[in-house]
């Protein structure tokens, strides 16, 4: 086995993964936000490794 | 002869496997912000940028640190430094301007955060990856690293069930460091640590290598980038532990008794799309971005997966649920506490600093207990 053979077992998981939840979840562009979160005037609103105020360990 | 025709050939089909793989990347560029907003195409975009920059200039995180811990070569190091203060010197002042729209990197400094870096520093020495040089190995072609992936993601979100339990031992409120005063006081540390590496540095090693410069400066141009884009710094362990989420929610596990998978915004990103969530996106970007980078190095992907002794494949596996598990105690791994805590203002990045590179000292002890190289 080589590097290129685990180089697709990754890139063969990760399509699979985001097939299944395509599937699953499927995103809605008329809910995208603004182009550019800096001048939007909206509060940013994703999942973060730290912990924003409101969340569990904050 | 036979040589001179056998090189030119194989060059030839490395080109023509290469080629899908940059029709795919940008379909999925495209794809992205057709199907999901055009944000959300940036931010992968920006995450292909990091797996191009990580893999292409060679640059990470735990090899510098063992090369400053076996060898006081602390060229990798000055560079993570360089890049940080970069970082810094754009995201506090836009963070202090622009407290509505851009949110730092906070984490809580408490027992189980400066326990979580210490063991996540050990486990990446173990596997000589941390959070984003996992994704990068494992993307392009490191099996020990694939191997590793899954079980982060699942450590992840073990970590995140547990986060509450683990943060009641206690710990303080999120301390930040913003504004004019908290840019010179990142500044002025930064660089007491780069002065403090260099003194303790091996004759002959005192430099920043120019490839190492080079990726300093292009990553932080693309940190800045995801601030600005997402409205958050650039992370890693949020969108593997939902990953794995997701998994135990299509599989049938009810999250909703969970604290933290409870939270409206954990509630939003469970629930949406992975293409909408922003950790996400850029780690699916490192991924593919070091595919990209190995498919069109030469011999890079034709070389054997490493032959390691059974324990070796077990410590591994290991290290990965250990990294996951303990980069969410943490609030973040090398990247989201160290890279981005630090660069936007917040401690728990310092605290996270020190933890790690202990138990990064601790680690490289172990790898040969572990089987992952030979007894020293």
């Amino acid at each position: 086995m080589t590097r290129r053979h685990i180089m697709f077992a990754a890139c063969g998981l990760l399509a699979a993964m985001l097939a299944l939840d395509l599937r699953a979840s499927p995103p809605n562009p008329y809910n995208a936000p603004a182009v550019l979160a800096l001048g939007s005037g909206a509060a940013p609103v994703g999942g973060f490794c730290g912990a924003p105020a409101g969340l569990p360990g904050s | 002869m036979s040589s001179t025709v056998a090189i030119p050939a194989t060059e030839a089909r490395r080109r023509l496997g290469a080629l899908p793989l940059t029709l795919l990347l940008l379909a999925g560029l495209a794809g992205t912000a057709l199907f999901a907003g055009a944000r959300f195409g940036l931010v992968l975009a920006l995450g292909l940028g990091f797996g191009l920059v990580l893999e292409g200039l060679r640059f990470g995180f735990a090899g510098p640190w063992r090369a400053m811990i076996e060898r006081r070569d602390p060229g990798g190091i000055l560079a993570q430094l360089l890049s940080i203060a970069l970082v810094a010197a754009v995201a506090l002042p836009l963070l202090a301007t622009y407290p509505d729209e851009l949110v730092g990197a906070q984490g809580r400094i408490g027992w189980a955060m400066v326990g979580g870096a210490f063991v996540f520093g050990a486990a990446m020495q173990i596997v000589l990856g941390c959070g984003s040089g996992t994704l990068v190995n494992a993307g392009s072609g490191n099996a020990v690293a694939l191997v590793a992936l899954p079980l982060f993601c699942v450590g992840s979100l073990l970590g995140s069930i547990h986060l509450g339990w683990w943060t009641e031992l206690g710990a303080l409120p999120p301390i930040v460091l913003s504004g004019g005063a908290g840019l010179a006081l990142t500044l002025v540390a930064l660089a007491a640590v780069a002065v403090l590496v260099v003194a303790l540095a091996a004759p002959g090693t005192r430099r920043i290598q120019r490839h190492h410069l080079l990726a300093a400066v292009l990553l932080a141009g693309l940190a800045i980038g995801n601030l600005v884009v997402a409205g958050q710094p650039w992370g890693v362990v949020y969108g593997l532990g939902l990953w794995a989420a997701k998994g135990a929610a299509a599989l049938g596990a009810d999250l909703s008794g969970s604290g933290f998978w409870a939270a409206p915004v954990n509630a939003a990103t469970l629930h949406g799309s992975i293409l909408t969530d922003y950790t996400s996106l850029t780690n699916i970007g490192m991924i593919l971005g070091a595919a990209w980078i190995a498919s069109h190095r030469a011999g890079s992907l034709d070389q054997p997966a490493p032959r390691l002794p059974l324990r070796g494949w077990v410590a591994a596996a290991l290290s990965g649920l250990v990294l996951g598990y303990s980069s969410r105690l943490a609030f973040g791994c090398n990247v989201g506490a160290l890279y981005s805590g630090i660069a936007t203002g917040s401690l728990h990045g310092w605290v996270w600093f020190a933890a790690a590179f202990a138990g990064s000292a601790f680690g490289l002890r172990l790898r040969p207990w572990a089987g992952m190289e030979g007894k020293r």
